[in-house]
């Protein structure tokens, strides 16, 4: 099998110091592998957007080390992490962090043209995604002039656009009804399908339940939950 | 819903022999009523005897064509306009089992939690995949599909406060 996207070993993650100290993940270790979607589930607080800033580099563990796409973290330069970050990871937030000055397309196009892409190849490419998150012909709007859900598919689009190994999402359905918040999983999805890899962290065992793999964090660990992966046939459930 | 009510909606919407009966049965619950021709036929047999359904003559194959009658109709209107009574429904086996493996202290409540979440995860997924699957279904399938999911993710949030509760 080949070498995991992500690879996150013996995690272990602490806030505060003596009768404060918390350990808000212990020891976890956690692959995902080239086109495989797992989500991770558990109550509020359990350490779940903890665990997916630190796979993203936004965050640091107290203990262990984190590999994505081959590279070890902590081996990396501030500006190859930049890089890594821009380029080989896609981040869904729960707050949309959209620019107000800039339209919805640009918001989209801004990191692409930041990695060398020329304006024009980064403004299709973030017309694509604003048609994939069903905002076709909405480029053009500024944050202001767009809905909650809309921004949060802005949000989604600027998450997924170009070729990235691997998203993680945090509650990325958080705002949206439930067909939208459906087609936002079906993207990741198919983005799966294409070879590339997602995290997703969420409450509601419905969302969950599109990935391959649901894992569990409960105390800060990790509890395998079940695997189903959507490349097997699944003929005979009825 | 019992296959005896089916088969009043269905002749309410006209007049209908034993074997259509059954395939409109079928057909109407995505498979969620699995029948067999005899049952239909028993079932049949006992409305008419209740004054509930009659025969109206026979088709161009010489079988017997059934009408619903108005005793039928409020039989049928009662049970439509009568919202199901959860509370009454059959016994819940994972309840059960969950509830009497926290009242009796030998038995390991957290086993029984984990590997009904398991269980009820696997499915829900298969489920979700299935559905994502079978986009140009019928209606009636896709939203059988939707009251299992419905079901399973119930299940899942109801085990997360089962879990909390005893730990």
């Amino acid at each position: 099998m080949s070498e995991p996207v992500l690879k996150m070993r013996r995690i272990g993650k602490t806030h505060g110091k003596g009768a404060q100290r918390v350990d808000a993940l212990v020891d976890v270790n956690l692959d995902v592998a080239a086109g495989e979607f797992v989500a991770i589930t558990g109550r509020s607080g359990s350490g779940k957007t903890t665990l997916l800033n630190i796979a993203g580099a936004l965050d640091e563990p107290t203990t262990g080390n984190v590999s994505v796409v081959g590279h070890d973290l902590g081996d990396l330069s501030n500006k190859e992490l930049a890089r890594t970050r821009r380029v080989a990871v896609g981040y869904v937030f729960q707050q949309f962090n959209l620019l107000p000055a800039l339209t919805a397309a640009e918001n989209i196009s801004l990191p692409l043209e930041l990695d060398g892409m020329t304006t024009a190849e980064a403004r299709e490419l973030a017309e694509v995604a604003l048609s994939e998150v069903g905002l076709d012909g909405m480029g053009d709007r500024y944050p202001d002039q767009l809905s909650g859900g809309e921004q949060q598919r802005v949000a989604i689009a600027r998450g997924l656009v170009g070729p990235r190994s691997l998203l993680l999402a945090d509650e990325p359905t958080g705002a949206l009804d439930e067909a939208t918040g459906e087609s936002v999983l079906k993207l990741l999805r198919e983005r799966c399908e294409a070879g590339a890899s997602a995290l997703m962290v969420t409450h509601e065992p419905a969302f969950a339940a599109w990935a391959d793999r649901v894992v569990r964090l409960r105390d800060g660990q990790i509890e395998e939950i079940s695997v189903r992966s959507f490349a097997t046939s699944n003929a005979d459930l009825f | 819903m019992g296959i005896k009510e089916g088969l009043l909606a269905l002749l309410a919407d006209g007049p209908r022999h034993g074997y259509q009966l059954k395939v409109d049965l079928e057909t109407a619950t995505a498979d969620a009523i699995p029948v067999n021709v005899g049952q239909v036929y028993s079932t049949l047999q006992r409305l008419e005897r209740d004054g509930l359904v009659s025969k109206g003559g026979v088709d161009d194959e010489g079988r017997d064509v059934y009408e619903i009658t108005a005793p039928g109709g409020d039989v049928l209107r009662d049970w439509l306009n009568s919202p199901v009574d959860l509370a009454a429904a059959g016994r819940d086996e994972i309840s059960m089992k969950v509830l009497i493996a926290i009242f009796t202290g030998g038995l390991d409540p957290k086993a029984v939690i984990e590997g009904q979440r398991t269980a009820t995860m696997g499915l829900l997924q298969d489920l979700t995949r299935f559905r994502a699957e079978e986009e140009d279904a019928d209606v009636a399938w896709h939203l059988h599909l939707d009251r299992l999911i419905y079901s399973a993710e119930a299940e899942l949030k109801w085990l997360d406060r089962v879990e909390e509760r005893v730990r």
